[in-house]
């Protein structure tokens, strides 16, 4: 093994070493021991207990798995632990306020009844809540019209949730109502309305 | 998994010197193809080298008739960004028509270059595959070939290229930038993906130890009305059977006067039609003796297998919505 220098900052020399990490899920500062290869989605189900993320293909196919990194929706079965530990992860767990209140989004999927097994909801729900920050930041989609200029949220009618959302699967097909949870709040919250 | 080790380097060089002292490493970027391949056993690298830490891979700029575009910059950065919407927009319909939020918010162009065959001999190996393991055979030629390529395929892989990005930057003449032992050069874009021959499994023209540092493309009138259509079994999140980069530039009485085309999902690597530009110069797009010569150039040497031969009519005639996209669009813009 060539010794790391000082500019390899992080290193683990051991495959079958465990590493000790500092993630910060939530808003909170958890420790937790994995080693070079476990996902980010294993950490939070089976090392710190968080089980609310689901692993559904666990190949980055079907979007169940989707959790916030910085406020950017990614996949945590494709993410190493290692390479997140720098980052602020936000999980389904962490959205409703402290006291419980559901986040609109959460309500609005039950309110819409946009799920049926709910497997994949956990996913759907983080998902939809970075579409409309995505929106919101003006960032189009391969249904935007490239001669549109966006100026403000991207205008989020149907077409657009079912192009923003086609990494989601749902086997249930429960497409119809999940679009209609994310219309619904994208229109209560969409600052250009009055 | 199989196990690995975990280096993260803080500086370009420092990336540069792990990969030539370990040569089975491989670099990291986004992940999603090669941890993907990883959780399949289809690659088993014993250490990865992340590259994310590294400062000044990531920048987008637009600058002298030039775009810049970081090896490190992620898919939907690319696609937002401004200079690239409106300089380049089929540059940024080729990533926004690619893989999912999630995926585009994670993958790097570097990686995406590279991204490997979505061949399902190649990716399960209890088949034979001579990209995957080589001499073991292919298990597509007489199988289950529907996604699989026409063109430049050999009689040892016929396995399709299944990026979109790089159909774009092949159509817009763009160059790669490479770093490694060897220092730092500068590839066409056309050249960066290596045909299958008898040697699949060798995909790019990167030497070991090598890594993309950046990607370019000239900004001018072909970048600005440049289209990219992409045909696919479901309307989003799904690979291309077949995809068209198309760019021209219409004269004020609606003909050609300059053009590039390249074709995706269908062939071994991107695939550049190197005649489009004279084919179609001083021609209307809906003159259908040029576009019937375009298409026919387009697809000169399809090698269609038991399951894929729809491909060729399917490129034909999207070879020739995209172009009338084009001209639909360009009409729009000078109303």
């Amino acid at each position: 093994m060539v010794a790391p220098r000082p500019d390899t900052a992080f290193a683990v020399h051991d495959p079958l070493a465990a590493v000790t990490l500092r993630l910060t899920v939530n808003g909170a500062v958890t420790e937790v021991s994995v080693e070079p290869w476990t996902t980010l989605l294993d950490a939070l189900r089976e090392r710190i207990g968080l089980t609310g993320t689901k692993k559904g293909c666990d190949h980055g196919a079907c979007g169940a798995c989707t959790v916030l990194i910085d406020g950017r929706r990614v996949l945590s079965c494709l993410t190493l632990a290692l390479s997140a530990r720098d980052g602020a992860i936000t999980t389904i767990e962490g959205l409703a306020a402290p006291d419980g209140t559901l986040h609109p989004m959460q309500r609005a999927f039950a309110e819409h009844d946009a799920l049926q097994c709910g497997y994949c909801t956990p996913g759907q729900i983080m998902s939809a809540v970075a579409v409309l920050a995505e929106a919101d930041a003006g960032r189009p989609s391969a249904a935007t019209d490239p001669a549109h200029r966006v100026t403000g949220r991207a205008v989020l009618d149907e077409r657009e949730i079912r192009e923003r959302m086609s990494g989601n699967l749902c086997r249930c097909a429960a497409y119809q109502n999940i679009v209609a949870a994310v219309r619904e709040v994208a229109e209560a919250t969409d600052p250009s309305r009055p | 998994m199989q196990p690995f080790s975990y280096v993260e380097p803080r500086s370009r060089a420092e990336a540069l010197r792990l990969a030539q002292a370990y040569p089975e490493a491989r670099f990291l970027a986004g992940g999603t193809t090669l941890v993907d391949l990883m959780k399949s056993g289809v690659v088993h690298p014993p250490m990865l080298i992340d590259v994310n830490r590294i400062g000044g891979l990531d920048e987008i700029e637009a600058a002298e008739g030039s775009l810049r575009l970081g090896a490190l910059a992620r898919m939907s950065d690319a696609a937002s960004h401004e200079a690239v919407r409106t300089q380049a927009p089929g540059l940024s319909e080729s990533l926004l028509f690619a893989a999912s939020g999630q995926l585009r918010n994670m993958a790097s162009l570097g990686g995406n270059l590279l991204q490997r065959t979505r061949c399902l001999y190649f990716r399960d190996r209890h088949f034979p595959c001579n990209k995957r393991a080589p001499g073991s055979g292919c298990g597509a030629i007489d199988g289950e070939n529907r996604a699989l390529a026409v063109l430049g395929t050999s009689a040892a892989c016929i396995a399709n290229y299944p990026g979109d990005f790089a159909i774009m930057l092949v159509a817009l003449d763009g160059t790669v930038y490479l770093d490694g032992p060897a220092g730092e050069r500068a590839v066409p874009a056309a050249t960066f993906h290596r045909l299958p021959a008898d040697t699949p499994h060798i995909e790019t023209v990167l030497a070991p130890g090598e890594m993309i540092t950046a990607i370019s493309l000239p900004l001018g009138a072909l970048s600005r009305q440049s289209r990219y259509l992409k045909v696919r079994d479901r309307s989003s999140y799904e690979y291309a059977s077949v995809s068209v980069a198309a760019a021209a530039d219409f004269a004020p009485d609606g003909t050609i006067r300059d053009a590039r085309l390249a074709l995706g999902g269908l062939a071994a690597k991107p695939w550049p039609v190197t005649e489009a530009a004279l084919l179609l110069a001083g021609r209307r797009p809906d003159d259908p003796v040029a576009m019937g010569r375009l298409m026919d150039a387009a697809v000169d040497g399809a090698r269609p297998r038991s399951g894929n031969a729809y491909k060729v009519p399917q490129a034909r005639s999207a070879i020739r919505r995209a172009f009338a996209t084009l001209a639909r669009r360009s009409a729009r813009s000078v109303a």
